[in-house]
């Protein structure tokens, strides 16, 4: 045998040389990892861990207890100034004006074709560094589309707004799952128990002072993000990990992020949208607020909400044994392609083959039946709706 | 980083590859009884893949030469083919792995075992790996 494939991500390989180490970006705890036993793979040209004891047993912990996560690879963007929201609201898809301080949203970046440059959160920050008039956000993208999306945003700033890329300075922890409230209690005076869906504070935490907290997450079990200084990161990730000791926290690789957020139907950029899906084919016509003014590709999207798309992006489950990967061809019945998975794998919860992927319209209600073509064989899958995991 | 050498080489120190047993460049194992030979994945094999959810084997009483596929093992985010370590007719299929799977990362060497072949040309067996031999492709 060996790896006739990698599904981990599209360009995760093992790591074995010395030399490919050294040449890969690292985030602040990149030691640690290696040091808990980690195995450490290349990811959008990070060292990251993919796994410690296990994808199921780290999945199962971030589902039932506490689990933390280092996701310092992802890309962070300052952008303030008078028109800073101007910006954001001409590259973006959701409705940033509705945001107040605090408050984070999920959105897009669309690109000119009715395509998606990147998915992205965006932050509305304190205003205690801005100058009269002035406002600013924090932008959180993806480490593979870093440079694409600082290059697409500064291209079409012709705005009074100023951007910082605060990447290589900021370090991000993800601890999610239901305890993950009790894990963090004694290291902040923020009220985490009350602490909304997509909102944050930036304050005192586990001793540093403008750590950002925000009740977010790519895992569907609950919990926090934490954003702080990189050269904090590993006393950070230390006093988590003494606090959490209690609740059972433990840390998790990036394969159980993946099938978390797959078992929720979270897209995941690079697989299940690209320069080349619309978010309303991905089913992110809930962040694509048509009503907002102009954006890039609204005319686009807006035909698209109008005379309909002709592919979509749905989830499955397999009747059949076998398990979808990125790539396989989706049939109908007699055996025509209609589509391609986008994602999949065995769900360590819903303990069921799933995965997402495109198929052309007419095969994308709940219950129609597809069949994926598996190493030449025919093997039948039912669309389903998403999430396939529900919390309890 | 000489911390990843250290940890990676620890990983390895740690694996097993039993001396009794004749390995593949594929990661399988084999080991021969009389004219049978049982076939499975190594120890290194099973920890690179991850937590494996599916052995599929559709070739029993299939006569195959060496090197040709004759399953495919999943994990949870990785898919790899089985190799023929050598050719000769599969006469068994560790039936245990339909619903218990994970008996290749808990036992990889004992339970779970993949196939039975019956041996077709026994000097096909000179030219597989050594256990020192493997030890040696693992560490490269």
């Amino acid at each position: 045998m060996f790896f006739l494939a990698n599904f981990i991500f599209t360009f995760a390989i093992p790591i074995f040389e010395v030399e490919k180490i050294e040449k890969m970006k690292k985030t602040p705890l990149s030691a640690i990892h290696e040091a808990l036993g980690a195995k450490m793979v290349e990811f959008a040209g990070y060292y990251m861990p993919v796994s410690y004891a296990g994808i199921k047993e780290e999945h199962q912990t971030v589902r039932e207890g506490v689990g933390m996560f280092d996701v310092s690879h992802m890309g962070e963007f300052i952008v303030r100034g008078k028109e800073a929201l101007d910006l954001i609201q001409l590259v973006t898809s959701n409705d940033v004006s509705k945001l107040d301080i605090g408050d984070a949203q999920y959105s897009c970046l669309p690109n000119k074709n009715g395509g998606i440059v990147d998915d992205l959160l965006v932050y509305r920050l304190p205003e205690d560094q801005c100058a009269a008039g002035e406002q600013a956000y924090m932008l959180v993208v993806n480490a593979s589309n870093m440079e694409k999306d600082w290059n697409w945003i500064n291209d079409h700033n012709q705005f009074d707004a100023q951007l910082y890329n605060i990447s290589d300075e900021t370090a991000l922890l993800a601890i999610q799952g239901p305890k993950a409230t009790a894990a963090l209690a004694s290291l902040t005076e923020m009220d985490l128990e009350n602490m909304k869906y997509y909102t944050f504070e930036k304050g005192k935490f586990a001793g540093f002072d403008k750590v950002i907290v925000s009740a977010t997450g790519y895992t569907g079990s609950g919990g926090f993000e934490v954003y702080a200084p990189s050269e904090h990161a590993a006393e950070i990730w230390n006093a988590i990990m003494a606090a959490g000791e209690p609740h059972g926290i433990k840390p998790i690789g990036l394969g159980a992020r993946d099938t978390l957020r797959l078992e929720m139907g979270f897209c995941l950029y690079g697989n299940d949208i690209d320069d080349t899906t619309s978010p309303i084919e991905a089913g992110l016509s809930w962040i694509t607020k048509l009503q907002k003014g102009n954006f890039h590709s609204c005319e686009i999207f807006n035909a698209q909400k109008l005379t309909g798309i002709r592919k979509k992006l749905v989830g499955f489950e397999m009747i059949d044994r076998g398990i979808p990967r990125k790539g396989y061809k989706i049939l109908d019945e007699e055996g025509k392609e209609i589509g391609e998975v986008t994602s999949g794998t065995q769900g360590p919860s819903v303990k069921k083959a799933i995965g997402m992927g495109y198929v052309k319209m007419g095969h994308h209600k709940s219950g129609s039946e597809i069949y994926l073509d598996i190493r030449g064989k025919r093997i039948k899958a039912q669309v389903v709706k998403m999430p396939f995991y529900k919390a309890k | 980083m000489l911390v990843s050498m250290e940890v990676f080489l620890l990983n390895q120190l740690t694996m097993e590859t039993p001396d009794n047993l004749k390995y593949t460049q594929e990661h399988e194992w084999v080991k021969i009884d009389g004219d049978t030979a049982t076939v499975g994945i190594t120890d290194f094999a099973q920890s690179e893949l991850g937590d494996i959810v599916y052995v599929e084997v559709e070739t029993v009483d299939q006569s195959l030469a060496q090197n040709e596929v004759f399953g495919t093992v999943e994990a949870v985010k990785a898919v790899s083919d089985l190799f023929m370590p050598i050719s000769g007719t599969i006469i068994a299929f560790n039936e245990k792995l339909e619903d218990d799977s994970e008996l290749v990362n808990n036992s990889p060497y004992e339970d779970g075992w993949m196939i039975k072949i019956k041996i077709e040309n026994p000097e096909e067996l000179e030219a597989l790996m050594s256990a020192e031999a493997y030890k040696e492709l693992t560490n490269a």
